[in-house]
């Protein structure tokens, strides 16, 4: 990792840690949900070149689980968390072993299909409470420290998602995250390499679904409520969006993605209704015609341009 | 009254004829989808949208400019097939060097336009469309009743649906058509317009799903979310099928429609999920679908 990386780290820690100061922190703390579960997404969309149009699916299940179980179980809060992740990662296994059975396209269509599968399965089961979703999940305490206090939660989700980024970090750099790039980059080329291609992808799959998992079960945490909405396709779409936005197969796009789109969606709720969908396709279709490398993208093309960089 | 396993044999056959009106609608769209995959090489994720747009159409005709069903019939899919190729000429074809997902997020974005555009219109809230004069009424079989409107959905899908395939396998149009499929830079240098078959492609593609919008309206709710809806459940059948025949996708649109019916009756619990458990036991047994081929 270079200086000036390691730099821009720091300092977005700080930010993060002061943030609460001046910023109303559970909007943050949305936002940092929203990154990691982006940023799990991009583990397979960005470095894997896997289009999984049901990721909902595994930030939804997380929610229920963890929901559930500091709800109805009464288990300490780290135990919780734990369970949605590892719920999480045990659905991505299952989806995952199926939906790598096809390539490309017919990828995305057999996970939004699974996804919806289980979004109906959420909507019939006893536990999730149907329409009105599970409400009034206790957050519980931390070594000690009350959670219900915001800022006390804050910093949580802050070592959460930071510890969270750091092992996509790695993953990314390890010789595993090289062999999921030439996976993306060629795939029957790493197949003639020897690789068991469909191992590395499924273990791709599942590491993204705990990580979505982990970012669903710390949203409900924030929110104390677990709902339909998580599960739906619509989030499966946002999240899609925001690592497109940001920049896919970048290491802070997701990240930016999802600040944008978090914050616009909070800004107009009120002022448009449901035009928010249509501007949300509209940054789609701009996305895609004219902006396929996302903010950070265009912006690190910018910057090797202006210092004269040929890559 | 007869009985089948405990289920009383009216209530048994209305649901098969219902499971079978779905699975027209399912046949319509997977063949709309599989002609624009074709020729394309794009799967059409604003099919859903266009299908309600089609509905839309339709509702909106009578409401405001005192169209009926029949000439809906005709205009409908025009509109929609219109809208098609305007997408067509504006934003996919500038995508088609890229790879197949960008399609796909595009045409997403797309149907979120098209589906937000008509809520913020009209709100969440299904509009009623009444049955056409003709159609009022059922068909008395002795042994069940068969409301005429839904025979009629089963017999034009079938018919619109066998008329598509003639066209691309028997007419000469039809072979241009799948000689560009299988190699476009050859057709092309035989003369023949390829982009110009594209555009037209796409345009009727979704104008099947524009048409297939204008038989449900009086058959469903008219809303702005009973594209997307739908539009998932043909993602699964297409899976199941294959896209690689035009009657295979029939086949299996109209198969599931009936299993789901039958699930209706005998597990109703799993009635909305039944076609994707199908769909994962057909991808362990034949990753590739019932009637498809690797590429």
């Amino acid at each position: 990792m270079s200086r000036s990386v390691q730099v821009a780290y720091l300092i977005g820690l700080g930010l993060l840690l002061l943030a609460p100061t001046f910023i109303y922190p559970i909007l943050v703390m949305k936002v940092l949900c929203f990154a990691l579960f982006a940023c799990a997404f991009n583990l397979l969309l960005g470095y894997t070149g896997l289009l999984s149009f049901g990721h909902a699916v595994f930030l939804g299940s997380a929610a229920y689980v963890t929901g559930h179980a500091l709800k109805v179980w009464e288990v300490p809060t780290l135990v919780g968390i734990l369970l949605g992740a590892g719920a999480s990662a045990l659905l991505g296994w299952v989806i995952g072993s199926l939906a790598i059975r096809r390539q490309g396209i017919y990828f995305a269509m057999i996970t939004l299909a699974l996804a919806q599968m289980m979004f109906f399965f959420f909507l019939q089961a006893p536990f999730t409470g149907g329409e009105d979703g599970l409400q009034g999940v206790p957050r519980g305490t931390l070594f000690g420290v009350d959670l219900a206090d915001d800022v006390n939660l804050y910093y949580l989700v802050v070592a959460i998602f930071a510890s969270s980024f750091w092992l996509i970090q790695r993953t990314i750099h390890s010789p595993f995250g090289q062999i999921l790039k030439a996976i993306r980059e060629n795939e029957p080329r790493a197949i003639s390499l020897g690789y068991d291609v469909a191992k590395y992808k499924l273990l791709a799959f599942v590491l993204s679904a705990g990580l979505a998992g982990l970012a669903g079960a710390t949203k409900t945490l924030v929110f104390k409520f677990a709902t339909l909405t998580d599960a739906h396709w619509h989030t499966s779409g946002e999240v899609v969006l925001m690592t497109l936005l940001g920049g896919m197969g970048t290491v802070f796009g997701p990240v930016v993605g999802a600040t944008v789109i978090v914050t616009l969606q909070n800004e107009l709720a009120d002022k448009v209704g449901s035009l928010v969908t249509v501007i949300m396709g509209a940054i789609f279709v701009v996305c895609v015609l004219a902006f396929r490398r996302g903010i950070v993208g265009e912006s690190i093309a910018l910057y090797q341009r202006m210092i004269g960089q040929k890559r | 009254m007869t009985e089948i396993f405990g289920v009383p044999i009216q209530a048994l056959f209305g649901q098969l004829m219902l499971g079978l009106v779905n699975g027209s609608f399912y046949a319509m769209l997977s063949l709309g989808l599989a002609v624009i995959f074709g020729m394309l090489n794009i799967i059409n994720f604003a099919h859903g949208a266009l299908y309600m747009a089609g509905a839309m159409f339709t509702w909106m005709g009578l409401e405001y400019l005192g169209v009926g069903y029949w000439w809906s019939l005709l205009l409908a899919p025009i509109g929609v097939g219109i809208v098609g190729i305007l997408i067509e000429r504006l934003m996919l074809q500038w995508l088609y060097k890229l790879d197949h997902l960008y399609g796909l997020l595009l045409t997403f974005g797309l149907a979120l336009i098209i589906e937000g555009f008509f809520r913020d219109l009209y709100g969440v809230a299904g509009q009623p469309y009444s049955i056409p004069e003709e159609f009022a009424g059922a068909f008395n079989l002795g042994f069940m009743m068969l409301p005429k409107y839904r025979a009629w959905v089963i017999v034009a899908s079938l018919t619109v649906c066998l008329a598509t395939w003639y066209m691309i396998e028997k007419t000469r149009l039809g072979a241009y058509l799948r000689a560009a499929t299988e190699n476009a830079q050859l057709t092309q240098a035989f003369g023949i317009n390829v982009p110009l078959m594209v555009m037209l492609t796409y345009g009727f593609g979704v104008g099947l799903a524009g048409l297939a919008g204008v038989l449900a309206a009086p058959a469903t709710q008219i809303g702005p979310l009973m594209g997307s809806n739908l539009i998932i459940v043909v993602f699964a059948v297409v899976v199941i099928g294959g896209m690689g025949s035009i009657l295979g996708s029939v086949i299996t649109g109209l198969g599931l429609g009936i299993i789901e019916g039958l699930t209706k009756v005998f597990w109703p619990e799993a009635s909305a999920t039944v076609v994707f458990m199908i769909m994962a036991v057909v991808l362990m047994i034949r990753p590739a679908g019932l009637f498809g081929r690797e590429k």
